[in-house]
């Protein structure tokens, strides 16, 4: 989508390796049975991802957004419960949660249309709490696009610019430069009800970036797309963000969306963050079962601990007996846990794996989901709970198919599952 | 047979405002037409020619050539027809504005409150409606008559001295506070409705870009709210230019207004042709820019929408 660099002052790449053919890869590991080799606590190398950005791990860095202490009251209800978070400069950051949870909340608090009941709000060093909207150096891309229905495509996008009193031979590349960068130059007198969802939604990102923001906000800005464009986009808002060298905080429900564009991800549920990390982080070290739960497919075995030793932890389950992960765990022999392991490292198969002793479930196949790349099999096990095998598939033909009610045998790494104490 | 059977249906229900405006607006104006062209007589009705079948073809053909356009020059003639049309839109003019400014920010306020409280205010807005107009025309007069309610306010809270009385009775600021007061709910309605269709979102997206919150109302507001406005002042100015009622009761002997006039020639001087005449510009006068004004908007959409 992107030529050339525009605006990156700073344009640095800072993500050699990863741009978007490797982006793609990341997306795709949702779905992959691409192992981690990571041992838990080294979270430097989950996932198939190497990133080189990464400030967070940096104590010396700054945060460039800080929330401090905030709370957001609207009468009775808590929609931000004493929530601290820090962005970095040029980072990609998500909030992810369902509705009601004060994703949103939190990012019009930094746009200015919420102030918070307590704490403040800090950009760049600076407490803006009480800045209004019209003087902040943020933008917003509104999830409703908010285009301007009574101006065209170049007056919705030059509007901010006039606001700056900037000259109008200036205002006329910039916008002349962002109809460019958006693809839609040949849309530029028409007006906004004269455009198709896709390019009213480019319109609403060139509106928000023609003023060259420090942090650009968006709310759900893919969430009126269909998904063929909303994927295409994806990528887009990565390579333009990179680009731009602009801090970008979006706002989405969707895993997958999040997943995709972000360096980092906070999922959030009724008010606080439950889990800030990586998208391989969070993918495969939940920190809770409400995360594991949200963030892709997961199976989660009851059981109660065993044992647990350095690097090791055995969980006692009625429906596949001891069950071993390689996990550093501070818990209590008795402690109820649940081992989350994701469809995509469990291994069916028809034999009992010989190679393996632990970690083996015998069940019946209950029902199998083909999705043409790969295929889900719900087995049942004794005891009664389901778990989900994910196998690619790989090649046309297989000699003796799973099928209904057959007698399988799952199979899964203690390196693949994590134990979750809440 | 189907299909058949539904475009019969169909024009039916075309017909059926077709035919209402045929009836109760046609018929009648080409009535007034027809008796503008007449001339003044003693009889009953009070002009002539007046058309009969029993005379035949010939009687017919005779009464059409004594027809005459001479009550349209005698409007030419009299400066006081032209000064009471040019007076009427003034007025009716200046009213609209007054009507506007105040309506506005009704309006405004109705469609910012909160969603609970909007029904009842629009309520409120409709709520005069239920009392005659005639009635709340004459209540004007106990309130601006010179011992009336305006000066015992005035008085009492010290502005005028005991001895000193409002003069606005019988004088055309009543006549502007009589069509700004009966015709606000016309203006209201229509600049609420456009009001409260207006994204908020759109005002968190101007002040987002760096624009002012006052300077937003002028540049995506009111723009926005442009077709309640021109509705609104239609909706008062077609009126006002005709209004007999207000400036007659409230109105002074220096308050000329169009309506007025005609009701003076058809009563008193029962002069129906040249009356008729006076109503016929008088529609000609109100037709004419709205046709005009009708054009240039279809037009403007049909660029819009190529």
């Amino acid at each position: 989508m992107v030529t050339k660099g525009t605006a990156a002052k700073k344009a640095a790449p800072r993500k050699t390796a990863a741009k978007a053919a490797p982006r793609k890869a990341a997306a795709a590991s949702a779905r992959s049975k691409a192992k981690s080799e990571a041992s838990s606590g080294q979270p430097g190398k989950v996932g198939p991802v190497r990133r080189t950005f990464a400030p967070w791990n940096d104590p010396a860095a700054k945060p460039f957004i800080l929330y401090e202490n905030i709370t957001k009251r609207f009468g009775d209800f808590v929609a931000v419960d004493d929530l601290t978070l820090g962005i970095y400069e040029r980072e990609f950051f998500s909030l992810l949660g369902p509705s009601g949870c004060g994703k949103t909340t939190l990012l019009r608090m930094l746009a200015g249309f919420e102030t918070p009941t307590e704490g403040r709000i800090l950009l760049d060093g600076q407490d803006i709490s009480t800045v209004p909207p019209y003087r902040r150096p943020v933008n917003m891309m509104f999830q409703s696009y908010a285009l301007f229905p009574h101006m065209s495509v170049a007056d919705n996008i030059a509007f901010g610019l006039k606001q700056d009193k900037m000259p109008k031979g200036e205002i006329a590349d910039r916008v002349d430069e962002m109809l460019k960068l958006v693809k839609l130059e040949p849309f530029k007198t028409r007006k906004p009800h004269q455009l198709s969802g896709g390019q009213r939604q480019r319109v609403a990102l060139a509106r928000s970036i023609a003023k060259r923001p420090k942090v650009l906000l968006l709310d759900e800005p893919l969430g009126a797309l269909d998904k063929k464009l909303r994927e295409q986009t994806q990528f887009e808002l990565t390579d333009l963000q990179q680009q731009l060298g602009l801090t970008f905080l979006i706002v989405t429900h969707d895993q997958e969306e999040a997943m995709t564009v972000s360096d980092r991800i906070a999922v959030m549920n009724q008010g606080n963050i439950i889990q800030v990390s990586t998208p391989a982080e969070m993918y495969e070290y939940p920190n809770s079962r409400y995360v594991a739960d949200f963030i892709g497919d997961i199976n989660l075995i009851e059981g109660t601990i065993a044992s647990v030793s350095r690097g090791k932890v055995t969980v006692e389950t009625a429906d596949a007996g001891k069950l071993v992960v390689n996990q550093d765990l501070k818990a209590d022999k008795g402690q109820k846990a649940w081992i989350a392991i994701r469809p995509e490292k469990v291994r069916i198969a028809l034999k009992k794996p010989a190679a393996r002793t632990d970690n083996v479930m015998s069940g019946e196949v209950w029902d199998i989901g083909y999705l043409g790349d790969v295929s889900t099999y719900h087995v049942k096990l004794p005891a009664g709970s389901t778990v989900k095998a994910l196998q690619t598939n790989a090649t046309r033909l297989i000699e003796r198919p799973i099928t209904w009610e057959d007698q399988a045998w799952l199979s899964f790494s203690p390196d693949g599952a994590v134990v979750l104490l809440s | 047979m189907a299909q058949h059977q539904d475009r019969n249906g169909r024009r039916l229900v075309i017909a059926v405002p077709y035919l209402w405006l045929l009836v109760f607006f046609l018929v009648p104006f080409l009535i007034v037409l027809k008796i503008s062209f007449s001339q003044i007589a003693v009889a009953m009705p009070p002009y002539t020619p007046t058309f009969s079948l029993g005379e035949g073809w010939n009687g017919l053909v005779a009464a059409f050539k004594e027809l005459s356009f001479d009550n349209y020059i005698w409007l030419t003639e009299d400066d006081l027809y032209i000064r009471s049309y040019l007076s009427s839109l003034w007025i009716a003019f200046v009213s609209t504005v007054i009507t506007l400014l105040v309506g506005y920010p009704v309006a405004y306020g109705m469609a910012r409150a909160p969603s609970h409280w909007r029904a009842t205010l629009l309520m409120l807005v409709i709520l005069p409606f239920w009392t005659s107009f005639l009635i709340r025309v004459y209540a004007w007069i106990g309130i601006l008559k010179p011992e009336g309610l305006l000066t015992v306010v005035l008085q009492t809270i010290g502005i005028l001295s005991p001895d000193e009385q409002v003069r606005v009775l019988n004088t055309t600021t009543a006549v502007y506070i009589g069509i700004v007061y009966s015709y606000l709910p016309f203006m209201v309605l229509p600049l609420y409705s456009a009001l409260e269709k207006l994204d908020g979102s759109l005002l968190e997206a101007a002040e987002d870009l760096g624009c002012h919150p006052l300077k937003a109302f002028w540049v995506i507001t009111f723009p926005l709210s442009l077709p309640g406005v021109i509705a609104g002042c239609f909706l008062v100015f077609i009126p006002a230019v005709g209004e007999f009622v207000i400036p007659d009761l409230l109105g002074g002997s220096e308050t000329l207004m169009i309506g007025k006039t005609l009701w003076a020639e058809f009563f008193s001087n029962r002069d129906w042709p040249v009356s008729s005449a006076v109503a016929v510009i008088l529609l000609l006068v109100l037709i004419l820019p709205i046709v005009l004004f009708q054009r240039a908007q279809q037009r403007a959409q049909e660029r819009e929408a190529g």
